[in-house]
């Protein structure tokens, strides 16, 4: 019996978070964004995404769960909710 | 071919009959004479395999790691301190399911430091991933080099194997061997056809970063694969036997005497020789007295322990190693094979003796057999001398 032993090359985008995120993910309200793009530009994954006021997302395949979205945010737009909280597709 | 030779040197022609690849080692007492041999089969091209001269243990086993992750038949040879210097590449090795085999010279561990054969080394890693087979003479050694590598090597197991043989006792003795003859080696074991391995054509991580979504299944993975390998080495042992016409049966153990016998030894590697020669004599005596030997240490045979020694009232188990602080390693597996089941033997009793090299000689065995009686002792040093236990400190 073989479990998991060998990976081929691939990219980055193959590695997923998995189970590992903190406790906490980021909620996008969309209710005062100013689409300043500061989420965007200080996430440490880049696994946040959008252009348009109210229409920024973060990629939760990717997201650690970090929070430094949330703290950056100008407008207070970003909310830190737990795992089990309703929201976006986890 | 029937020659009488040094255990050492025996080995080596094994290996060289092997035709590993590459081979690495560093040489430390007693297992110097192993590789000495093989890196001069090498110079005299005897051997077409690169012998890679490293600075340490850590680096030899890495070396064997790495060119067994790319796919080529490797062996190394190591003991005592060696061994434990190797220990992080050793778990690696089976992690990364190579089947790498090497031969542990047992010798004692520091400190104090100690030359001289037990089986502390190999033992402190019985939780390595690796088979444990015990040699107890140079034949068996021999024999059991070349069924290291089928196991090993077998699209079933890839696991390796660490073959165990007494320091001194078997490494540095001379005896008859029968040294299996080229062709028919070729026929047992046929040449190393990886199942994955490290190719620039093809590239491959081994050994990457598992986070908690992946590690428990890898090392289920090995789990399974060395309790079913129970069976497969019962499996090798017979084409062996029809190759080479010594039959170690089920390789898991041997039973000695133990049929109608009302107390048995149960032991590992060298010393069963010693007790052999006791169980013949009282036997002669008509006592009833037997011997089971452990041959396959991991995975350990727990069904066919029970089975052979289901219905002997006292067992005695003599370990050549310790738990400091617990109960000695062969024991601890001896009392698990019986724990709540119907039968079993009314006392497993268990002595510690030849730590260190000191001699179990017939007197020392005939001790243990007076030690075994209704009243279960447990890590009971045999031949201790009271004597030496007598400095005092921080008066």
């Amino acid at each position: 019996m073989f479990g998991p032993l060998t990976v081929k090359p691939s990219e980055s985008k193959g590695d997923k978070t998995g189970s590992w995120r903190t406790q906490l993910r980021p909620h996008y309200l969309h209710k005062d964004c100013i689409a300043c793009r500061m989420c965007l530009m200080i996430c440490p994954e880049g696994c946040v995404h959008g252009k348009e006021k109210n229409a920024f997302w973060a990629d939760y395949n990717f997201c650690k769960g970090c929070g430094v979205c949330a703290d950056i945010c100008p407008k207070k737009d970003i909310a830190m909710i737990t795992e089990e909280s309703q929201g976006e597709d986890k | 071919m029937r020659e009488f030779v040094e255990g050492s040197h025996a080995i080596a022609q094994i290996i060289k009959a092997c035709q590993p690849g590459v081979i690495s080692a560093y040489p430390i007492t007693p297992q110097t004479h192993i590789v000495e041999d093989l890196a001069q089969l090498v110079a005299n091209g005897e051997l077409k395999a690169q012998f890679v001269n490293v600075e340490s243990e850590h680096s030899a086993a890495s070396v064997v790691l790495g060119a067994s992750a790319a796919g080529v038949r490797v062996y190394t040879a190591t003991s005592s301190q060696g061994l434990f210097y190797m220990q992080e590449v050793v778990f690696n090795i089976a992690g990364m399911r190579l089947p790498v085999v090497m031969t542990c010279a047992n010798r004692a561990i520091s400190a104090p430091i100690n030359i001289w054969n037990d089986q502390q080394d190999s033992i402190s890693l019985r939780d390595a991933g690796w088979f444990q087979i015990y040699a107890e003479d140079n034949q068996e050694a021999v024999d059991f080099h070349l069924i290291g590598y089928r196991l090993a090597e077998d699209k079933r197991v890839m696991l390796p194997v660490m073959i165990c043989m007494d320091g001194f006792i078997l490494t540095h003795g001379m005896e008859t061997v029968d040294l299996p003859e080229q062709d028919k080696v070729n026929k047992f074991l046929p040449n190393y056809n990886p199942l994955y391995k490290l190719d620039p054509a093809q590239p491959i991580s081994m050994g990457l970063l598992a986070d908690p979504d992946y590690y428990l299944e890898a090392r289920f993975a090995i789990q399974e694969t060395l309790k079913a390998s129970l069976g497969y080495l019962s499996e090798i042992s017979g084409e062996f036997n029809t190759v080479f016409g010594r039959d170690y049966q089920d390789l898991l153990v041997e039973e000695y005497q133990v049929k109608d016998a009302d107390k048995v030894i149960v032991a590992m590697g060298s010393v069963c020789g010693t007790i052999k020669e006791v169980v013949d004599q009282q036997r002669a005596k008509g006592k009833k007295i037997g011997l089971l030997r452990i041959i396959t240490y991991r995975p350990f045979p727990y069904a066919r322990v029970y089975a052979a020694l289901k219905d002997v009232p006292r067992v005695a188990v003599l370990d050549k190693a310790v738990s400091l602080g617990a109960y000695a390693p062969i024991a601890v597996d001896m009392k698990a094979a019986f724990y709540g089941k119907k039968k079993g033997p009314k006392v497993i009793s268990s002595f510690v003796a030849g730590l260190g090299g000191r001699d179990i000689t017939l007197e020392s065995i005939h001790e243990v057999f007076r030690r075994l009686t209704a009243k279960e002792v447990n890590s009971d040093f045999i031949d201790l001398k009271p004597e030496l236990l007598k400095e005092e400190y921080g008066k």
